[in-house]
Formats: C-alpha cells, sequence, structure tokens
C-alpha cells in the first residue's frame, strides 16, 4: 500500500541577527499511510511545530527551506508552485492550530467561516454550499447543529470552538489533518471528546492524521504510530504501543519516567522528586557534533560525542537513532 | 494546631451590567468551605469554569468576597480593609499559568525579581541584589541569566522567575493556578520538584489548581474536586483516587490520559 505523504529528509533553518542561520530540522524522514494517525511527540525546541508549517510551505518570512521533499499525489510539495499549493492547502491537507481563538475569525459566524473555506475551494453554487455546511456541522455536533452554525466563536466554549475550528479543516474532505497541539487549550474531559471526534472522521471519512503534542499520554489508544522528535532529529518512531510501552531510545525512555506515575506510586512515594532528565535542549545547549541528545544522556559512550547516530532497526517497523542498538 | 487557611462558606457573584434586559449575575463561588494545615499541599481540580481560578484570586485577596469568610493564620482576611490587605497579601502569593502577562517582557531577569524589594523598602541596594542572586540560585536559574530581557526565558525558566519573584516576599502560602500546564512534560517535572523542594525547606503551604489529576495526585496530601461553584469532595489524596465518591470526581478520572505501563489503580481491578 502506498503511502499518503512521503516526508524525506526535511531540513529547515531560521536566519536571526545573532546567528546565520538555526537548523530547526536536521534530515526529518517519515511517511504516512491512508487512513493512519501518526503522533508527533515532541517538547518545546524540537521543530514539531516547524515540521507541520513546513509541509505546507506557511513558515515565517525568517523560516527557509534548506532541502528535502514533501511527496503528496506523486508531487513534491516543496517545489510546487503557488496554484497548486493553493489548491491543497485547506482543500487536500488542512491545519488545525492550538488556539482556536486566533484561527477563528472574531466577528464572523462560524458557519459562515466554513462556508467561505468551501467557497474558496470548491463549487459557488449557493444551494450547495449550505447543503455541505450543513453536512458538516452535524457531523461534530449532534445537537443544536443551527444555532452553532449561526454562533459567533465568542458564544462558543472552548470545546465547541475547536470542532468549529475541525468543521473547517475537514469541509473539503482532505485526505491529510495535521494538528498541531489542537487539544492542548483544553481540560481533560473535552479533550478526550476531542480526541473521540477525530477518531470517529477517522473511521468515517477514512482521514490521516499528523497528530502533534508534548503529552506522551495522549496518544496511548489512539495513534497507530509515533514519532519522536528531538532538536529536529527523528530519534525513535514505530508502532504507538511499542514506542510507549517499552520506549528505546534513552530520551524517550528519560521523558517517559519523569512523568508522574500514580500506579507506581504508593502513600510512602508520593511527593517524591521525579527523575528529570538533566539540562535542557535549548540551541545554546545543544552539541556541535555528534548524538544532540549526548550531553543529557545517562547511558551515552564515547562514539555518541563524535559521530552522529545511525537509524537502527529494531524489528520490522521499529526504527531507534542511537548507538547502543548498533551491533 | 489551627490550620493556617480556613475557607468558610464563600461566595463569589460577579454582577452582569446590561442595558438591555434584565442584568444576569454569575455566580462562581455558592459557599465553599475547607481547611489547610500548614505546610500541606491542597490540590483543587475540576473541569473549566468550575470557579477554581475565582477561589485562588479570592484567597490570594485579588477579589472581594461577596460573602463568607476567610481565616488566615486566625484572622478573617474578609474583614480587612485595603490598607491592611496589602500587608497581608505578599504572605500569600499566587503564581499564574503563563507569567508573560504579569513579567514585564522588557525589564531583566534581575531587575523582575528586585522589584518587589525595592517597593518593600526594607534593605539597602547592595542587599536587595545580593537577595535576588541567592533568589535566582535557589529556584535554579544561572546567575549568567540575569541580565537578560525575561522576552528571551523559556517557558520553564519563566515559572521559576515568577516562583523566584514570588519567594522575595517569604510567602505562607503559594497559590499555583495551572502554573506547570503550559510547560512540557520534562520541564513539568523539573517545577515540581522544585516546589516540592521548596516546601520542605521553607515549610510553605501550597494551593495546586489544576486539571491534570496525574500531577495533582503526585504533589498534594488532600483534594479538593470543584464543580461549579461547590466542593463536592475533598479527602486525603490516596483515597478520593481509589474510591471517588462523587460524578464529578469520576469524571476527571475517567479522562485523565495515561500511558499503557501506568494505568490508574481503578483500572488494575
Amino acid at each position: 500500500m502506498a503511502s499518503v505523504l512521503e516526508i524525506q529528509n526535511l531540513q529547515v533553518s531560521y536566519r536571526s541577527r545573532e546567528v546565520r542561520s538555526r537548523p530547526v530540522l536536521s534530515g526529518v524522514s517519515f511517511d504516512l499511510m491512508p487512513g493512519e494517525i501518526l503522533g508527533v511527540l515532541g517538547e518545546s525546541g524540537s521543530g514539531k511545530s516547524t515540521l507541520a508549517a513546513s509541509v505546507l510551505r506557511l513558515l515565517p518570512a525568517n523560516g527557509q527551506i534548506d532541502g528535502g521533499a514533501a511527496i503528496f499525489e506523486g508531487k513534491d510539495l516543496l517545489q510546487a508552485n503557488s496554484e497548486e499549493l493553493r489548491q491543497v492547502r485547506g482543500g487536500r491537507i488542512a491545519l488545525i492550530f492550538q488556539e482556536p481563538s486566533l484561527a477563528l475569525h472574531p466577528t464572523i459566524r462560524v458557519g459562515e467561516q466554513v462556508r467561505r473555506v468551501l467557497s474558496a475551494h470548491q463549487s459557488s453554487v449557493k444551494n450547495d454550499l449550505n447543503e455541505r455546511t450543513q453536512e458538516v456541522f452535524t457531523q461534530l455536533f449532534s445537537q443544536e447543529t443551527d444555532r452553532i452554525m449561526r454562533s459567533y466563536p465568542h458564544q462558543l466554549s472552548g470545546g465547541q470552538r475547536q470542532r468549529a475550528l475541525i468543521a473547517q479543516a475537514i469541509a473539503c474532505n482532505p485526505t491529510i489533518v495535521i494538528a498541531d497541539e489542537p487539544t492542548a487549550a483544553l481540560d481533560p474531559v473535552t479533550q478526550m471528546e476531542i480526541l473521540g471526534v477525530f477518531r470517529s472522521l477517522r473511521v468515517k471519512l477514512g482521514l490521516a492524521m499528523v497528530f502533534i503534542t508534548h503529552n506522551p499520554a495522549l496518544l496511548s489508544g489512539f495513534a497507530d504510530r509515533v514519532l519522536i522528535l528531538y532538536a529536529g532529529q527523528v530519534v525513535e518512531w514505530g508502532p504507538a504501543e511499542a514506542v510507549l510501552r517499552s520506549p528505546r531510545h534513552p530520551y524517550t525512555k528519560a521523558l517517559f519516567e519523569s512523568l508522574p506515575n500514580i500506579s507506581r506510586e504508593n502513600k510512602k512515594s508520593r511527593k517524591n522528586m521525579l527523575p528529570v532528565i538533566a539540562g535542557n535542549s535549548l540551541p545554546a545547549s545543544l552539541p556541535r557534533r555528534g548524538c544532540s541528545f549526548e550531553p543529557r544522556c545517562t547511558v551515552r559512550m564515547d562514539i555518541c560525542r563524535e559521530y552522529e547516530p545511525p537509524l537502527v532497526k529494531l524489528g520490522e517497523t521499529h526504527i531507534v537513532s542511537c548507538f547502543k542498538y548498533k551491533e | 494546631m489551627e490550620p493556617i487557611l480556613k475557607v468558610e462558606n464563600l461566595v463569589k457573584r460577579y454582577a452582569k451590567r446590561s442595558f438591555v434586559g434584565t442584568p444576569q449575575d454569575f455566580l462562581a463561588l455558592d459557599g465553599v468551605s475547607f481547611t489547610v494545615s500548614a505546610g500541606a499541599t491542597l490540590a483543587i481540580v475540576g473541569e473549566s469554569g468550575s470557579g477554581k481560578s475565582t477561589l485562588a484570586s479570592c484567597i490570594a485577596c485579588l477579589e472581594t468576597l461577596t460573602a463568607g469568610s476567610l481565616w488566615f493564620e486566625g484572622r478573617n482576611l474578609a474583614q480587612f480593609p485595603e490598607s491592611e490587605l496589602r500587608k497581608i497579601r505578599p504572605q500569600i502569593q499566587l503564581i499564574f499559568s503563563d507569567p508573560a502577562n504579569s513579567l514585564s517582557p522588557r525589564w531583566t531577569v534581575l531587575e523582575i525579581v528586585v522589584e518587589p524589594l525595592f517597593l518593600q523598602r526594607k534593605l539597602g541596594r547592595k542587599e536587595r541584589s545580593t537577595r535576588a542572586f541567592s533568589l535566582l540560585e535557589r529556584v535554579g536559574l544561572s546567575a549568567d541569566i540575569a541580565k537578560r530581557p525575561a522576552s528571551e526565558l523559556s517557558g520553564g525558566q519563566r515559572q521559576r522567575l515568577a516562583i523566584a519573584r514570588a519567594l522575595t516576599l517569604d510567602p505562607k502560602i503559594l497559590i499555583l493556578d495551572e502554573a506547570l500546564s503550559a510547560l512540557d512534560c520534562s520541564v513539568q517535572a523539573q517545577i515540581a520538584n522544585l516546589l516540592l523542594e521548596l516546601q520542605s525547606s521553607l515549610g510553605m503551604t501550597l494551593l495546586f489548581i489544576t486539571h491534570d489529576l496525574t500531577m495533582a495526585a503526585h504533589l498534594s496530601d488532600e483534594i479538593a474536586v470543584m464543580s461549579r461553584g461547590r466542593i463536592v469532595e475533598h479527602g486525603p489524596t490516596a483515597k478520593i483516587l481509589r474510591n471517588p465518591g462523587h460524578d464529578a470526581t469520576r469524571q476527571l478520572l475517567a479522562a485523565v490520559p495515561q500511558l499503557p505501563s501506568a494505568p490508574w489503580p481503578a483500572a488494575q481491578q
């Protein structure tokens, strides 16, 4: 089965006054299968948001794509012209961001906002548009659909705004939805609801999804595969169950261990220090060569300081970028 | 021993003025009562809109109470005039979720920590600087970022700075209103450790307001569950987690995302 999106060796940097250019993504490669939910796990500075923006060439002015390819429907998006991009953005690949209040126009009713997205990409026959808008909203709001469509964003709750944003994203029946921390601004109960919405859309529409988050627990029981980004590189990638249950890369392991774990805690260990990863991943702390995680790694070896770790295959579908696993 | 904080039937109503139709008041807190012992950590959890942040503001004396009492070290703050409250506020400090709003981005780290010391007018210039540097070290901020503007700090560093600033006033109670929620998971662990360490060395009382039940469970001795302006359940952390007595609590527990290797105790049954 062919993949629906293939990212090959993506390299992106940001120009700034102090340093000539700062690499933010240094050779990221992965693919996305039809109907798959890929969880991209990364903390601040890992390059996760840059990844989302790069695929659709929506980087800020000081961002530049230095190399690589993003193959979608046989074409490389990174080489596409503006007309081709316009058709893909929103129509074939949709983006959902963290803050719905930033992506929804404050003075346009949400039904109308979705209608305009449809009008930009599809037929402009009035009845068709209205019908399709109604259809989309019914999928996301089973009750009070009409009232929601007539509402302004400020009249909706956080969860409702996020659903409206999802409506906007799926209106044109895209093949892929890229969501960058879509539930971060929501409370846990609403968060679970929205994950359920994504799950059901995957089933109903055959949508493939890239779900970007910094919270590994969200991906459990939700993502099919999980990809871990650290300092602009893929450090681990494999089936969700395998990666989340038994992570292999030292960073992934250390990250999961730093999460408070209620089942391990009994009365005595509550309020104990959590094992933290020493140091940080700010650009100034990254080493100039060798493995980017080496300064913070508890199992580092001499070779890690000298050379970049290779991608090692563990089984059919699980890869790790670490010298520990190389024969 | 008397509790350091005792909230009794706290009511907070926001009046909604309207030019058209009848104004509808909003009852944010509908008779909240609880006590906290000195040096303990109480987690206050609940869905969005349950009144947690309003409660935090009321306890920090940033909002006036509509009704009820707020006993701090045996004195009822609800009856204090502003002039007296001004002296109490430094002892109950509030840390928000995103200090970007309360930390001026153009001020340097050092200036931000020195400011409260300057306003208190108790120490001379050199002493203020020494105390500021020692506080920065205490919260894990290295001296070389002292001269950097706050806008250049990462999320974790900003929260450490907010804590350092709060500590300049030697608070007895530190209220954290979703203070960890916007941080990366690995950074949350670092700040959580810092809070535990500060509590154990300074004997501070912590009120930890959050949606994140996992972190709340990790840090707290007791949990109070809020729903629609009321506390619906309150007890020792372990007990509440194992035997939730109220639907609101059960709903919150059911919504906790968990890694496969770490199921909640309930799921193991």
